[in-house]
C-alpha cells in the first residue's frame, strides 16, 4: 500500500472549506487561470488522455477517449452534462464532493468544457440532495462573481454557463442517455445507441456526460500533473491489450457492517480488506464478513475469501462480479441472510426498473416475486434455476436491454445465487419442507373446478 | 448491389436502400418478430422481441465476424456483408424468453378480446413461446378505461410497445397518450382531461399488437376471424385513402388502412375508419320509382302518386323519358367511378347528343388539414373529383361545374336533369332545389332522400363506396382501381350497372372491360391500360412517360 494523503478530501473538516475563498487558499482555480491564459483545449484533452483518468461514474470509461469522440470542427454548441444523480445503493462520494468542496468540482468542470469546447455545462442533481443543492448553487454564483464562470471568462475569450438541475428522484435517470432525456424534459428512458452522446445528445447535440468525481479529478490533474496523478493506483496490464490501467485517487463508500462507514480516499487498487480493516476498523461486533458489494449493489457479491481482490477497475471483474462500478463497498456480516440481500436487491431494481424493454421491465418484477414467495416459506429448489436464468440472460452484456440497468440488477441475482446457492437451497428447504423438491410449475391460474 | 446474408441465403439490396435487419429478413423470406417496430414510427428497440445474431462479412477474406451478443433487428442497419441470424438456439431462447415475460402481467383473457385471432401475442406465443407458464402469478384482471370518445384502453392487456404513444407524438402530433409509473407496474394513459380525441385516433387501434386499445365502434361487434377483407379505397374525401374492408354476409364491420406508400401509408383518419355506417342506414332509398303523373310544382296540392319500377324497366323507360323531355342536362357526381362517369356521359349523348355535361355537387367542409406526420384530411369530401373531371374533358365538358348546371337549368335551357349524386349526407337545400322544380322530367340517384330528391320524377336509389367496383383518381392524380366489397341492399343496381345496361351492353356489368376503353379514349386515362398494381399509379406520371 503506498503511503497516501487525501486530495479530493482535502477540504473534508476544513472550517468553510466549500467556500471560494477557502479553495482558492488551497490552490484552487489557479490551474484554471494558467490553463486559460496559455493553453488550448487540444493541451488538456491531452492532460487528461495521457493522465490515464477512467471516469468515476461507474464503468470506467478513459475520460480523454470520451471527449475525442466529440466531433471534430463542429459549429456547436457541444454540451457537458455533469451526472450527480448519485443514486446507486451505497454510494455517497459524490454527496461529500459537492457539500464539503464544490469549487473543486466547478473547477474540473470549467477545465472540461474548456477542452470540449461546451459553452454550456449542466450539472443534473439528485432530488435527495438538498445540501448538496444549496452548497452546489452557492458556490457557482461565487465562481460567477469571481469571473470564472460566465462571458468572456478571465479574458480569455472562452464562456461558459453552468446550470444547476435539480432531477426528480430516479435511479434511471443516473444512466447517461436517461438523464439527457430527462434533463431534456421527456421520461427518462434511455436511448437506443448508436449514436452515443459524444454524436448525438442532450438537444441532439455532441454532449459530454461525466461524473461528479471525475470533474474532481480533473481539477487535481490540473492543480498536481500528469505524472502526480499515474504515480497513485495500478498500472495497464501488460498480458491485457485492452487494460487501460486505473491510475488515481478513488473515493471509497464504505458501509453496511463495518465499525466506522464513511467515504474514504485511497489509491486505486486497494484490496477490499484492505479497506475494510485499515478505514473501516473491521467488520462490526468482531464478527466475519460474508459476502462485501465491492462497488454499489449492482455489481455483484464478493464472498469472504474473496476480499483480497483489489478494487480497481479490473479487480471484481476477476471474481465474477460486474466491476467497480462507484466504489462503494458494503459489508454484509455473517449473521445476515444472503435470501434476505437478495430480496432487497431484487425490491430496489423492481422499484427503479424504467420499464423499456421487456426483460428488465418483467424479470426485475418476476424475480421480486419469486423472492417474495421464498420468503414467506414457499420457495423451491427450481426457483433458483429460473432466477440464474433471469440473472444471466438480462442485461446490455447478453444484449436483452438497452442499458445497463439489468445488467446491474441481474448481477446480484447471480452472484448471490453461485455463490451461495447452498444458503439458498438450506433456506428453501427448511421454510418449505413439504413443497420444495416440487418442480411442477406454481398452478398460476385459478382453474375454476368443474363438476 | 450490397449483398446480406440472410440464414445463409444471400440477397441483393438497392445501393440506396437504407434497410434494417428485420426489413432484409423479409426480403430473404423470413419473418422476424418484433411488437414495438413499425415502419411508420420512430425506432425504439425496447421489445426486444426483435433479438437476433447479427456480423459482418469480410469483403476481401470472406471471414465473418459475429458480433458477440443479440441484437435488435429494427436497431441494426444492414450493408454490404451484413449477417443475419434468425434461427439459431439463442436467438429461438431469446425469444421464448420474452414471450414469458410478456405473459407473467397479461390476463390471458383471449376468448372476451377483441383483438383474438389477429393477436401478435398469440401469434408469436404459438410461433415462439415455450409450453409452460413457469411464471407463477396470478394474472390480474383486465382492468379498462376510457381514454377517448374512439378508444377503450384494456390496461392489462398492454405490452408496453409505446407504438400508440409514438403515433400521436409523431404522427397526429396531439401527445395525447403516455406512460405513467414505472417498471412492470407502468401503464398507458391520457392525462386528466386531456381524453385521445384528435381525428387520427383509430389508427392507434391497428397499431397496438395487442388487444390493449380497442376500437368502440368495433368492439364485440364481430369475432375478426368470420371478417373477410376486400382492398378497397376510402370514399371520405379527395385524398382517397387505400382500405380494406372488413366486411361479413354484406355487412361492414370496420375499415382498416391498407398501406399504400404513394397515398396514405399506414393510416387512415377517424372520418374515414368510422364513414361507412350510412351503408347500412335504414333510412337508404331501395327502390327505384317514378312519379305516375306528370309533376307539378311544389305545393300544388300533394305529392303525386309513384309507383315501383322493375330495374330491368328503368333502363328503357328512363330512356324513352328523358327522350320524349327534350334537352337534356346531367350532373355526373364526384362520387361516381371513373368507368361510371364515362358510362354515364355516354348514356346521356345517346339520348340528346346536346346534353349539357357537368360536374355534380363537389362537397367540401373546412379546409385541408394536415398533420406532422404527412398525413392530409382534404376539405373536398369526394372521392373522385379529378377522374370525373377527365371524363367530361374527354366529352368535351370540361371545367363545367355543379353552379354553371344550375345556373343552366335556372336559364330554362334544358328540359330534363339527370343529378347522379350517392352523397353520405345531406347535401342540398330547398332552396338550391328550386332551379330543378320546373323541368319535364328530373331524375334524381341519391343514397337519402333530400329536397332535390322530392321533386324528382324519376328516384333511383345509389350505391355506396364499398358498393361499387371501379377507379377513383384522387386529388393528387392517384388512380387506384378497387372492387365492391360487399352487395348494395337487395335489389339495388349499382350505377355502373345501370348505365351498362343503358348502353345496351350485354352479359353482366364489367367494369374492367369498361377500364380498358376509357384508358384508350384519352391520354389522360393511358396509365390505366392493363392490370394496375394495388397501390394505384400517378396518372399523370404516366402522360410525362
Amino acid at each position: 500500500m503506498q503511503p497516501f494523503k487525501p486530495v479530493l478530501l482535502e477540504a473534508v473538516g476544513v472550517p468553510d472549506g466549500h467556500t471560494i475563498a477557502s479553495y482558492k487558499s488551497r490552490g484552487g482555480y489557479a490551474p484554471l487561470e494558467a490553463t486559460l491564459a496559455g493553453k488550448q483545449p487540444a493541451d488538456v484533452i491531452e492532460m487528461v488522455k495521457s493522465s490515464g483518468l477512467r471516469g468515476r461514474g461507474g464503468a470506467g470509461f478513459p475520460t480523454g477517449l470520451k471527449w475525442t469522440f466529440l466531433p471534430k470542427d463542429h459549429p456547436g454548441p457541444i454540451y457537458l452534462c455533469i451526472n450527480a444523480d448519485e443514486s446507486e445503493p451505497g454510494t455517497f462520494n459524490n454527496r461529500i464532493l459537492m457539500e464539503d468542496d464544490p469549487h473543486q468540482v466547478i473547477e474540473g468542470i470549467i477545465l472540461s468544457s474548456f477542452a470540449t469546447r461546451a459553452s454550456t455545462a449542466y450539472l443534473y442533481l439528485r432530488y435527495e440532495y438538498p445540501k448538496s443543492w444549496h452548497r452546489l448553487q452557492g458556490a457557482i454564483d461565487e465562481a460567477y462573481a469571481a469571473g470564472y464562470l460566465g462571458k468572456n471568462i478571465r479574458g480569455s475569450g472562452f464562456s461558459l454557463d453552468v446550470y444547476l438541475h435539480r432531477g426528480a428522484a430516479a435511479y434511471i435517470c443516473g444512466e447517461e442517455t436517461g438523464l439527457i432525456e430527462s434533463l431534456e424534459g421527456k421520461r427518462a428512458w434511455p436511448r437506443i445507441k448508436p449514436p452515443f452522446p459524444a454524436i448525438e445528445g442532450l438537444f441532439r447535440k455532441p454532449t459530454v456526460v461525466n461524473n461528479i468525481e471525475t470533474m474532481a479529478c480533473v481539477a487535481q490533474i490540473a492543480r498536481r500533473g500528469v505524472d502526480w496523478f499515474k504515480s497513485i493506483g495500478v498500472p495497464a496490464d501488460p498480458a491485457n491489450p485492452r487494460d487501460p490501467g486505473s491510475y488515481g485517487p478513488k473515493l471509497y463508500c464504505l458501509s453496511g457492517h463495518v465499525e466506522k462507514p464513511g467515504c474514504y480516499e485511497a489509491a486505486l487498487g486497494i484490496t477490499a480488506r484492505e479497506l475494510i480493516d485499515r478505514f473501516g476498523g473491521g467488520v462490526w461486533k468482531g464478527r466475519k464478513a460474508k459476502a462485501v458489494i465491492p462497488g454499489g449493489i449492482s455489481m455483484g457479491l464478493m464472498t469472504e475469501s474473496e476480499l483480497d481482490t483489489p478494487l480497481d477497475f479490473a479487480g471484481p471483474g476477476k471474481v465474477g462480479c460486474l466491476g467497480l462500478g462507484t466504489a462503494a463497498v458494503v459489508v454484509i456480516d455473517d449473521q445476515t441472510s444472503i435470501v434476505d440481500f437478495l430480496h432487497n436487491s431484487a425490491r430496489f431494481f423492481a422499484h427503479e426498473s424504467c420499464g423499456q424493454c421487456t426483460p428488465c421491465r418483467e424479470g426485475t418484477s418476476w424475480s421480486l416475486r419469486i423472492l417474495e414467495r421464498i420468503k414467506a416459506g414457499k420457495g423451491r429448489l427450481k426457483d433458483l434455476d429460473i432466477l440464474l436464468e433471469l440473472g444471466t440472460t438480462m442485461g446490455m452484456m447478453p444484449g436483452s436491454t438497452i442499458c445497463g440497468l439489468a445488467d446491474g440488477a441481474a448481477w446480484p441475482m447471480k452472484n448471490a445465487i453461485k455463490k451461495f446457492r447452498g444458503e439458498f437451497e438450506d433456506y428453501i428447504k427448511r421454510t418449505n419442507p413439504s413443497g420444495w423438491m416440487v418442480t411442477d410449475p406454481v398452478p398460476a391460474l385459478q382453474i375454476v373446478g368443474a363438476h | 448491389m450490397p449483398v446480406v446474408i440472410v440464414d445463409g441465403q444471400e440477397i441483393e439490396i438497392g445501393a440506396d436502400e437504407r434497410l434494417n435487419c428485420i426489413e432484409a429478413a423479409r426480403r430473404a423470406g423470413k419473418e422476424i418478430p418484433h411488437y414495438c417496430w413499425h415502419p411508420g414510427l420512430s425506432v425504439v428497440a425496447s421489445c426486444r422481441m426483435c433479438l437476433i445474431e447479427t456480423g459482418q462479412r469480410d469483403t476481401a477474406t470472406g471471414k465473418i465476424t459475429m458480433v458477440p451478443k443479440l441484437v435488435p433487428g429494427c436497431q441494426t442497419p444492414v450493408k454490404d456483408g451484413t449477417v443475419i441470424v434468425t434461427e439459431s438456439q439463442l436467438v429461438k431462447d431469446s425469444r421464448a424468453r420474452v414471450e414469458e415475460a410478456l405473459l407473467i402481467d397479461h390476463p390471458i383473457d383471449c376468448p372476451i378480446c377483441d383483438k383474438a385471432g389477429e393477436c401478435l401475442l398469440q401469434d408469436y406465443h404459438f410461433e415462439h413461446g415455450q409450453p409452460e407458464r413457469r411464471a407463477d402469478l396470478q394474472p390480474f384482471h383486465s382492468r379498462k378505461r376510457d381514454v377517448g370518445p374512439t378508444v377503450t384502453l384494456f390496461v392489462d392487456r398492454c405490452i408496453m410497445c409505446t407504438r400508440c404513444v409514438r403515433f400521436t407524438r409523431e404522427i397526429a402530433g396531439t401527445a395525447e397518450l403516455m406512460v405513467t409509473s414505472r417498471g412492470a407496474k407502468e401503464e398507458i394513459d391520457v392525462f386528466p382531461g386531456h381524453p385521445l380525441a384528435n381525428k387520427l385516433s383509430g389508427n392507434v387501434v391497428d397499431l397496438c399488437p395487442v388487444g390493449a386499445l380497442g376500437d368502440k365502434d368495433f368492439l364485440y361487434q364481430q369475432r375478426v376471424w368470420f371478417l373477410k377483407r376486400e382492398a378497397n379505397v376510402c370514399g371520405g374525401c379527395s385524398a382517397g385513402c387505400s382500405i380494406h374492408t372488413e366486411h361479413n354476409q354484406d355487412a361492414v364491420y370496420r375499415l382498416k388502412p391498407r398501406e399504400n406508400p404513394h397515398v396514405n401509408k399506414w393510416w387512415i383518419c377517424d372520418e374515414g375508419r368510422y364513414g361507412w355506417h350510412h351503408l347500412h342506414d335504414q333510412a337508404r332509398i331501395l327502390d327505384a320509382t317514378r312519379k305516375a303523373t306528370t309533376p307539378g310544382h311544389r305545393g300544388d296540392g300533394g305529392t303525386p302518386a309513384t309507383e315501383s319500377i322493375e330495374w330491368a324497366d328503368v333502363v328503357v323507360k328512363l330512356r324513352d323519358d328523358l327522350k320524349a323531355a327534350g334537352r337534356l342536362a346531367v350532373a355526373v357526381s364526384p362520387m361516381l367511378t371513373v368507368e361510371e362517369a364515362w358510362m354515364l356521359c355516354a348514356v346521356a349523348k345517346s339520348i340528346d347528343p346536346e346534353a349539357f355535361l357537368a360536374l355534380g355537387f363537389v362537397p367540401t367542409q373546412g379546409a385541408d388539414e394536415s398533420f406532422p406526420g404527412g398525413f392530409t384530411i382534404r376539405a373536398e369530401k369526394c372521392p373522385n373529383r379529378k377522374g370525373v373531371e377527365e371524363v367530361l374533358a374527354v366529352y368535351a365538358a370540361g371545367g363545367r361545374s355543379w353552379d354553371d348546371l344550375v345556373a343552366h337549368v335556372a336559364a330554362g335551357k334544358a328540359d330534363a336533369a339527370w343529378i347522379t349524386a350517392g352523397y353520405p349526407g345531406p347535401w342540398i337545400d330547398t332552396a338550391a332545389a328550386d332551379a330543378f322544380a320546373d323541368l319535364g322530367q328530373l331524375v334524381v340517384q341519391d343514397l337519402f332522400d333530400s329536397p332535390l330528391m322530392r321533386l324528382a320524377t324519376w328516384r333511383l336509389p345509389a350505391t355506396g363506396f364499398a358498393e361499387r367496383s371501379g377507379t377513383w383518381v384522387n386529388v393528387a392524380h392517384h388512380a387506384q382501381a378497387f372492387r365492391q366489397a360487399i352487395r348494395p341492399p337487395a335489389g339495388v343496381w349499382p350505377e355502373g350497372r345501370l348505365f351498362w345496361n343503358m348502353l345496351g351492353r350485354r352479359g353482366l356489368y364489367d367494369p374492367i372491360a369498361v377500364r380498358q376503353q376509357v384508358a384508350t379514349s384519352s391520354a389522360a386515362f393511358a396509365a390505366l391500360a392493363g392490370e394496375l398494381p394495388a397501390t394505384g399509379v400517378d396518372l399523370r406520371l404516366h402522360q410525362i412517360a
